[in-house]
């Protein structure tokens, strides 16, 4: 049964878990997209060649998805403090998802990319197009689908991490299950987070997945 | 119009793809460069439009020497050079007519006049109903219509076909070849294929290159190379056992005014006629054939003076 102090509470950890994942969500799109994009440009044979770029920035990308999240999130404590201010609470959070999952989201994008043909890309050099256009009006509207699809698995990445930050008083549902279920011994604080995270997580994939297939004309 | 000479493509591998080669596409011809895999003919076509930086040597296009181009002036020069690809190359995100006004968006044509021309190209290529479908719904032949299209928008003076039938069954390639024979006495349009298929060669080229390692082993005019003896063309064309049986006389026919030349041979001198072997072929209206016979009978080598003096190409073997 669900007492009556309970739902504000919840309806305040689902805010702050929403607040989290939307806005790292919104950097990590804005900044792992570019990136995904130079590394496939900077490839040899690549619309900008550039190989020691390419190595730097595939080396960058290692390092940040080497670190559990955990391990991530404490390491950069001073960074965090120096972007928002302070190391505790939901904005303080939002810096160590974003770089958690911009490395991760770069990879994705570096992939639905690849599988761009590479006949297409030809063609459209043989068109005249400058590289730029070819990246916007050829690679990304091409791998749109693969754009989004890697995006949603980047969202659920990015609630389960979410859950993590509670560990540095981030807030959400992660935190709640913790400290009512786990440290106070609350179980129906634990069973409506849990069911809460996978409900969640649910429409997030299937709304990601329904995207996906209206823009794929493949 | 497409001048290319002493084009070299070394590879940072290694490889030789290009060793030298020289080709001249006279305005409004169909060429065809004619080769097995590996051969090189398809660097060549990318050395045309600098899809690949040549090694060495040069490529003019309509007077144009696109080696001495930078990025800016290739990028405008490309825009006069259509090419359509084996696999189409067509964008999947897009629509039929979203991918034809492409090009035409890359050169800056307003919408209105883009949707105009759109309309006009897929009349053209015979895909009036098909504007706002999504090659995904296309079949193959009307697939590479789309990329004809397309390659045609911003009225090339030149058209480059990368194998552009390879993937297409044989009634689809007849109706592509002839598509693009179509266009090409229709708009005065220079094609320049490649191909490793005969029956593209002998359907729609005026000249031929036949590509061997990266060189060009013969060149010319197809009517010219198929009566000239010894050919490799003709050898391609009407492959017969090699090397031939002594003895025997290999005869090669390019249309000799439709006079049945071999029934009148056995008439005449009296001699008998074995055929160990050939076949006849249409090419460019032309009945042309190769045969290879013995020729038996007192009057045997009168009988070789007669085909001689009949514009008959013969090869003996002893």
């Amino acid at each position: 049964m669900i007492d009556d102090d309970l739902l504000p509470v919840l309806a305040v950890a689902t805010g702050e878990t929403a607040q989290m994942v939307f806005w790292s969500a919104l950097l990590t799109l804005v900044l792992g997209l570019p990136l995904g994009v130079l590394l496939v440009a900077t490839d040899r044979g690549g619309l900008v060649p550039a190989p020691a770029v390419k190595a730097v920035l595939g080396a960058v990308v290692n390092v940040g998805r080497s670190l559990p999240f955990i391990v991530l999130m404490v390491a950069i404590l001073p960074f965090t403090r120096l972007v928002t201010g302070t190391t505790i609470g939901t904005v303080a959070a939002i810096v160590p998802l974003t770089l958690g999952a911009v490395p991760f989201y770069a990879r994705l994008v570096e992939t639905a990319l690849r599988g761009v043909e590479r006949e297409v890309v030809e063609a459209s050099q043989a068109m005249g197009a400058s590289r730029l256009r070819i990246v916007a009006r050829v690679l990304l509207p091409e791998a749109l689908p693969g754009l989004v699809a890697g995006l949603t698995v980047t969202i659920v990445a990015l609630i389960g991490y979410s859950a993590m930050a509670g560990a540095i008083g981030g807030g959400g549902l992660g935190d709640l299950a913790i400290r009512y279920g786990y440290q106070r011994f609350d179980t129906t604080v634990m069973v409506v987070t849990v069911v809460l995270l996978i409900v969640v997580v649910q429409v997030v994939q299937s709304l990601g997945d329904l995207l996906a297939r209206r823009l794929s004309h493949r | 119009m497409i001048h290319v000479s002493g084009l070299r493509k070394v590879y940072d591998t290694g490889v030789v793809a290009l060793d030298g080669v020289d080709l001249d596409v006279r305005e409004g011809e169909i060429f065809g460069v004619l080769g097995q895999s590996g051969a090189g003919k398809s660097t060549l076509l990318r050395c045309v439009n600098l899809l690949e930086r040549p090694t060495s040597g040069t490529v003019a296009v309509d007077g144009q020497d696109l080696t001495a181009l930078d990025i800016a002036g290739l990028r405008r020069a490309r825009r006069r050079i259509g090419m359509i690809h084996q696999h189409f190359a067509l964008l999947s995100s897009r629509t039929v007519a979203g991918n034809v006004a492409f090009p035409l968006e890359v050169a800056g044509v307003p919408r209105r006049e883009r949707a105009t021309r759109v309309a006009e190209l897929l009349e053209l290529v015979g895909l009036e109903g098909k504007a706002s479908a999504y090659p995904a719904q296309l079949s193959g032949g009307q697939k590479q219509r789309v990329g004809i299209a397309r390659a045609l928008a911003a009225r090339p003076k030149v058209l480059l076909s990368d194998e552009a039938t390879s993937a297409l069954d044989p009634g689809t390639t007849q109706s592509i070849l002839a598509l693009l024979r179509r266009l090409n006495a229709e708009l005065g349009l220079t094609i320049l294929l490649i191909t490793h298929e005969m029956h593209v060669i002998k359907s729609v080229c005026d000249s031929v290159a036949i590509m061997r390692d990266g060189r060009v082993a013969e060149a010319g005019r197809l009517a010219d190379l198929v009566a000239a003896p010894g050919s490799l063309l003709t050898r391609e064309i009407f492959p017969l056992p090699e090397p031939a049986p002594s003895g025997s006389v290999t005869v090669t026919f390019a249309g000799q005014g439709g006079e049945p030349v071999m029934s009148s041979l056995v008439r005449e001198f009296d001699v008998d006629v074995d055929i160990l072997g050939g076949s006849v072929e249409d090419i460019g209206g032309v009945p042309v054939g190769r045969l290879r016979v013995r020729l038996t009978g007192k009057r045997a080598a009168d009988a070789l003076g007669y085909l001689r003096e009949r514009g008959v190409i013969l090869e003996e073997t002893r």
